[in-house]
């Protein structure tokens, strides 16, 4: 069985954002960008499956301009066996990605895609879902836990209600969660080696999909700031300041 | 005119208030409103929302395999009754974030994701970047749009209105491969996380399961919902649920008490909303203390226990 992951190049986890001052974007000159995080989970999911021998190959997948070899060479490096750029200049949303998957899918016959949950820069949450839909094939999404026994997967969801837990059949589309697993580290060795692994890259057009139907995203501004609070020495002023407003 | 169709939360008995939000948010678009309820056995449910103010019709459809809501069965209802409408509404909890995506793409566009404002016909705003920048999104105005409400962004619509109810049987039929097996819930008998006037959370401070009853012993003192950080929640301190932040819940209590949350910026997205934010740090440097309207520096092992005597 072979196993894609999705791999989006965003801004560092770390990385405060700030929004330009013309409003057109967010300021990534010369900030660190990295793997999605939801992504790296969902590549050392893949890597797991794989180490326990239910999976043959592991590949990973970006869309993207040519900067986003650097977040596949880090999959190669965590371990996938190769990677796929799909190339493009436009920022792609969700049902374009999932598009350019389904395309994807279609070569390379995997009996699981692992995605992230969401993006960290766009908050989206979508890809995943929507692939599974154009696929016609079952979505377990937000994914703490995944057991995979031949033909099916049993899966522990993460609900805003608890946990809940869903069988699949493969093939199928995971989003993977926060508690999913702990991502490995990347040694240097891993890194010299993952330079000699297989980057393909084919541009959207020859994988023939079109881009349309784009929402249009404009007028970054910053969040409304909260008004600066104020210091109480203990839990008494606490209590009274409470109070004082109503809230006790 | 806009015809909205929002697709109503509930867990078979009773209508989750995300959808009552999602109902204002409608409001502010302007247009028809009408609720399609999906489940088996739903005639309280669709009772419930017939009774929110400015709904039009309530659409229930029940059938034994639309009894738990699994996006893959759910998706195909709503898409059966897509085409009468120009909107269709869910909310941002799990439940719509996980159904409306499925729904947008077999509708073939892209989805608004989290509509925190509306800002004129199909014009609306959402966060991005956990919060840090916020981005007005157009869906252009030939395209059916499929969005999400930010609940923590919309106050409740009220429940004296008296829609009609239209029951209908499936147009799908269940899909074999995707099974609902069960749901585990440590939620007890404290007010919803998500719909409380007061949260109290906390953070990796409490340092252990046992700890964090502390939090548990305060919140009940004030009828308040238990929240935590990731870093509580990843240490097994309490359950997934209790989450608050990017990848958690967005809350917009009255009240949000923090104890030993330091207040990364992927928690502070999940509070912004509350009405007033006390934060309680040993570490006078915590970031908390930047978004918080009352803070105290003090360790909490010593000033849960005050505030709970203070409380009687």
């Amino acid at each position: 069985m072979k196993i894609l992951v999705g791999i989006k190049r965003v801004v560092d986890y770390n990385v405060r954002v700030r929004v330009l001052p013309d409003g057109s974007g967010v300021d990534t000159d010369g900030v660190k960008m990295s793997v999605n995080p939801f992504d790296e989970i969902a590549l050392e999911e893949a890597l797991r499956i794989k180490e326990a021998g239910k999976a043959d190959e592991v590949i990973v997948v970006s869309a993207g301009g040519d900067e986003c070899q650097q977040q596949l060479r880090t999959g190669l490096a965590m371990g996938a066996d190769r990677a796929i750029q799909v190339q493009t200049s436009e920022a792609l949303q969700p049902l374009s990605v999932a598009r350019v998957f389904l395309k994807i899918i279609e070569r390379e016959d995997p009996g699981l895609v692992i995605l992230g949950k969401q993006a960290i820069d766009d908050d989206n949450s979508q890809t995943a879902q929507m692939l599974a839909a154009l696929w016609d094939r079952p979505q377990a999404t937000f994914a703490s836990n995944m057991d995979i026994d031949g033909a099916s997967a049993t899966v522990i969801r993460e609900v805003d209600a608890g946990l809940e837990t869903i069988e699949i059949d493969l093939p199928a589309v995971v989003s993977v969660d926060l508690r999913m697993n702990e991502p490995r580290f990347v040694k240097l060795p891993d890194i010299m080696k993952a330079k000699r692994k297989p980057l393909e890259v084919i541009s959207v057009e020859d994988l023939g999909v079109a881009i349309d139907g784009q929402i249009s995203v404009s007028q970054f501004t910053p969040p409304p700031q909260r008004d600066k609070g104020i210091m109480v020495e203990d839990a008494a002023q606490l209590v009274q300041e409470l109070k004082n407003r109503g809230l006790l | 005119m806009s015809r909205i169709l929002i697709i109503a939360e509930h867990d078979g008995t009773a209508l989750n208030i995300s959808t009552a939000k999602c109902v204002t948010c409608a409001q502010a678009m302007g247009g028809d409103i009408d609720i399609a309820v999906f489940g088996d056995a739903i005639d309280s449910v669709a009772a419930e929302a017939a009774a929110l103010d400015s709904v039009n019709k309530v659409i229930a459809v029940s059938a034994g395999h639309l009894a738990a809501p699994l996006a893959v069965n759910w998706a195909a209802e709503a898409v059966a009754l897509a085409s009468d409408y120009s909107h269709l509404l869910g909310p941002s909890t799990t439940f719509g974030r996980d159904l409306m995506p499925r729904i947008a793409a077999l509708c073939g566009v892209n989805q608004v994701s989290d509509i925190m404002e509306v800002d004129g016909t199909n014009a609306f705003r959402r966060p991005v970047y956990a919060g840090n920048a916020i981005v007005l999104v157009e869906p252009g105005s030939a395209t059916k749009v499929v969005a999400t409400v930010r609940i923590a962004s919309w106050k409740a619509a009220g429940g004296s209105g008296s829609a009609s109810v239209e029951n209908a049987g499936a147009s799908s039929s269940p899909a074999a491969h995707t099974r609902y097996v069960g749901l585990t819930s440590e939620g007890g008998e404290r007010p919803d996380l998500q719909s409380a006037n007061k949260v109290v959370s906390g953070g990796r401070a409490l340092g252990s399961e046992e700890n964090f009853e502390l939090i548990y012993g305060l919140a009940d003192k004030l009828g308040a919902g238990v929240g935590a950080s990731r870093a509580a929640v990843d240490a097994g301190y309490c359950a997934n649920d209790m989450q608050v932040g990017q990848t958690g819940k967005i809350i917009s209590p009255d009240l949000y008490m923090a104890f030993g949350i330091s207040g990364a910026i992927q928690h502070v997205t999940g509070i912004k909303d509350a009405g007033t934010i006390v934060a309680v740090n040993k570490d006078s440097e915590a970031p908390i203390f930047e978004i918080a309207d009352i803070g105290l520096v003090g360790d909490l092992f010593n000033v849960i226990p005050e505030l709970e005597n203070l409380l009687g």
